[in-house]
């Protein structure tokens, strides 16, 4: 508590931990390439330098606010110093900023624009890394690299995992796997949350908007797409409107635009995954274990789960992820010529996500050796694809998306929120009075803030643990104190990503704490919005359970082995 | 796939010390000094038993140049190119070194694995310079005759032992 000055101007701090966030409240934008709020501090890029009266330079961002500081942020030498920095960075940097993917988007390119760098002083001297395309779901290139650290500190502090680190010293040093492995050969599970915060290139999503492309100009084949429900509250911002809101419709009208034959709605697969998930969860609360119940909708978390927790992959439902349940049930569907029309059929998956692009290569989700799901394009991939093609979102009519798989449940469309499976799954197990029991759950603890949620919910007169987890250390953590006896559950949610599928690694960077507020206010308005609330209440998605799949529930809803 | 004797030696390195993400060096430094490198197996084992990743033992191990992760030769020859010895002519003994050898900036050990030739930043024997060091012994005011007839003596010796 006290006041500070910053740039001759009062400033009152309350709890904030560092002067960088005093002076970014004041109003003031100061640069930074390293710094994160969820991430440790780590003061590399020295871009927050500000000056106090003594004339001390110093990193804002790892310096507590002092009552009677008096700061400046702007001053001469240290417009010098940070034009310097990035004339340095600049230097070492792969500098083919035309053809690369985050140009435009690159906070280096930005930063270089706004601190009026017009030329860089100091000789080129960048190294030839060779460009790491072995993961299905990002590309590491180490030559557009800006050793912020970002990525690591991402990787290890949020996500446990610490499939890259820094390796060598000084001009040699790169960030990188152990041994120089490629990333396919780590404990990487996809998450893709280092290229979230890549401020450069130098990870980015691996990409598969060409042969999409390829085939919806071909008029022998028939391509579907289903869009997950964190995407419609993640795209309307790239076309200058309102963060979060739910622009499912003009997605919808975008894809028919781009070719697509059928568009539909990966919410009815999260019904479907509820349905069965709901159904292995009454069989085991009923015989007494094996506890806990893991969701399986996350495949960075499966990934994390069979890398780091073999013993507890036996717990991890066997229902598949929402878009393998409709990829599954799309593919039975389309196998009646009446249906194909004779025509090859391509299914592609719209994600928040680049974990589902190793997702649908799994071999236990295959049936006869072929994919559910063709392709995955992750929300950022759409946006590309609807740029590229000159659509003008803004101004498209929103359409419906196409039957039979374009209903879904307002307990399927809250998926892409942290705790959303867990509420739509235990929503099938309300009993009495629909409104307040649905009202009753929402309340339990189920929503909220922070990264592990524990409440308890009743159902029949008994209590049912449960758990919800966002955020790979913390459920590392979660993991270790179960494993102790320390802490029971029955079920538990996890979600690798901060917050959900809202935050995924495929959805557009540089969301702030009201972007991420306001993505999950659109799904949890949208599920207010929605007559039918209870997956279990879905009626495309019950009738196709005596008509499409009857008898086959096994063979089409579940993996058999993970 | 190394052989067992590598795990049952490092396992008695790895008893010496607590299993905590501090022993890393410590007991690096021995495995290093018992195969004059560090095979990568060896790093990635350690880093599982003392509850590490073996991204973050390769973070640490990679950033001192003392860590090697290739095999080394009998004979490790580190020629001193600290200030002192540069300007009294260490470059012509190194270089002398690499041509007898068949060595060169990029590849550091003979095929024979008999001799490696590396340089350090200062052997803190500057009054010696130029000096150069072959294993724990500290060769003084080298020259590439001096290093030339080196090299052959310790072929004899190797031959001999």
């Amino acid at each position: 508590m006290g006041i500070m000055k910053i740039d001759g101007y009062p400033v009152e701090f309350t709890d904030e931990p560092n002067i960088l966030s005093v002076i970014r409240k004041a109003g003031i934008d100061l640069p930074t390439l390293c710094y994160h709020s969820e991430l440790s501090i780590y003061g590399a890029c020295r871009l927050c330098n500000v000056e106090d009266d003594r004339g001390r330079v110093f990193a804002s961002c790892s310096e507590r606010p002092r009552d009677g500081m008096n700061i400046k942020t702007n001053t001469p030498r240290l417009v010098h110093y940070r034009r310097m920095i990035i004339e340095l960075l600049l230097a070492s940097h792969d500098r083919d900023c035309t053809s690369c993917v985050k140009s435009g988007d690159c906070d280096l390119q930005k930063l270089a624009h706004r601190l009026g760098v017009a030329s860089v002083s100091y000789p080129a001297h960048k190294g030839e890394h060779p460009i790491d395309f072995s993961s299905p779901s990002i590309i590491r290139n180490p030559n557009k690299c800006i050793l912020c650290g970002d990525c690591v500190r991402v990787c290890e502090g949020l996500q446990g995992v610490n499939a890259i680190d820094f390796t060598r010293r000084g001009t040699y040093a790169t960030v990188a796997p152990a041994f120089d492995k490629a990333l396919a050969k780590t404990d990487c599970v996809n998450c893709g949350q280092c290229r979230v915060v890549c401020p450069t290139g130098a990870i980015s999503i691996n990409t598969n908007i060409r042969p999409v492309w390829e085939a919806l100009s071909d008029p022998n084949v028939k391509v579907f797409a289903q869009v997950a429900p964190a995407v419609r509250v993640a795209v309307s911002q790239a076309f200058g409107g309102e963060r979060g809101e739910n622009v499912m419709g003009k997605i919808v009208a975008a894809l028919h635009r781009l070719g697509f034959d059928e568009v539909y709605d990966t919410t009815f697969g999260a019904d479907m995954t509820i349905l069965e998930e709901s159904k292995e969860f009454l069989e085991i609360f009923e015989k007494g274990g094996p506890f806990p119940l893991l969701t399986s909708c996350c495949p960075a978390w499966v990934s994390f789960c069979e890398k780091r927790w073999p013993e507890f992959v036996p717990n991890i439902s066997t229902s598949y992820s929402p878009i393998q349940m409709l990829g599954s049930v799309a593919r039975e569907y389309f196998a009646d010529p009446a249906k194909n029309e004779g025509k090859k059929i391509l299914s592609v998956g719209i994600m928040p996500c680049t974990a589902k692009k190793a997702e649908i290569l799994r071999e236990n989700l295959k049936r006869d050796g072929k994919q559910n799901v063709d392709y995955v394009l992750t929300t950022e991939e759409l946006i590309t694809m609807i740029k590229r093609a000159g659509i003008q979102f803004d101004r498209l009519e929103s359409e419906a998306a196409d039957m039979p798989f374009g209903m879904g449940s307002g307990g399927g469309v809250i998926f892409g929120n942290s705790g959303g499976v867990m509420e739509a799954a235990l929503r099938t197990l309300c009993e009495g009075p629909e409104r307040s029991a649905i009202e009753e759950l929402r309340h339990s603890g189920v929503r909220g803030p922070g990264p592990l949620r524990e409440f308890i919910f009743h159902y029949k007169g008994n209590e049912i643990k449960a758990a919800v987890v966002s955020g790979l250390a913390e459920a590392d953590r979660l993991l270790r104190a179960i494993k102790s006896g320390e802490k029971f559950f029955h079920f538990v949610e996890v979600m690798a990503c901060r917050r959900g599928c809202i935050m995924g690694g495929g959805q557009p960077t540089h969301a702030g704490v009201r972007t991420k507020e306001a993505r999950k206010r659109g799904l949890y308005d949208s599920d207010v919005n929605t007559q039918i609330k209870k997956s279990n209440e879905n009626p495309t998605a019950l009738s196709i359970y005596q008509t499409l799949i009857k008898g086959r529930e096994h063979e089409l809803l579940h993996s058999h082995s993970h | 796939m190394l052989d067992s004797s590598f795990y049952a030696k490092t396992d008695e390195i790895l008893s010496k010390y607590p299993a905590q993400e501090r022993s890393l060096i410590p007991i690096i430094h021995e495995i290093q000094e018992t195969w004059n490198y560090i095979p990568v197996e060896l790093l990635s084992y350690v880093a599982d038993k003392i509850g590490i990743t073996e991204t973050k033992a390769y973070s640490v191990a990679s950033f001192y140049e003392r860590f090697s992760f290739e095999a080394k030769g009998k004979y490790i020859i580190r020629v001193c190119d600290g200030t002192a010895c540069h300007v009294r002519q260490s470059v012509p003994v190194l270089e002398r070194l690499r041509s007898d050898l068949g060595l060169s900036e990029k590849k550091h050990t003979t095929d024979d694995m008999l001799f490696t030739v590396e340089t350090v930043s200062c052997l803190g024997a500057c009054g010696l310079a130029p000096a150069m060091m072959v294993n724990d012994t500290v060769h003084p005011a080298m020259t590439p005759d001096k290093a030339t007839a080196l090299i052959k003596e310790l072929k004899e010796e190797a031959a001999n032992s």
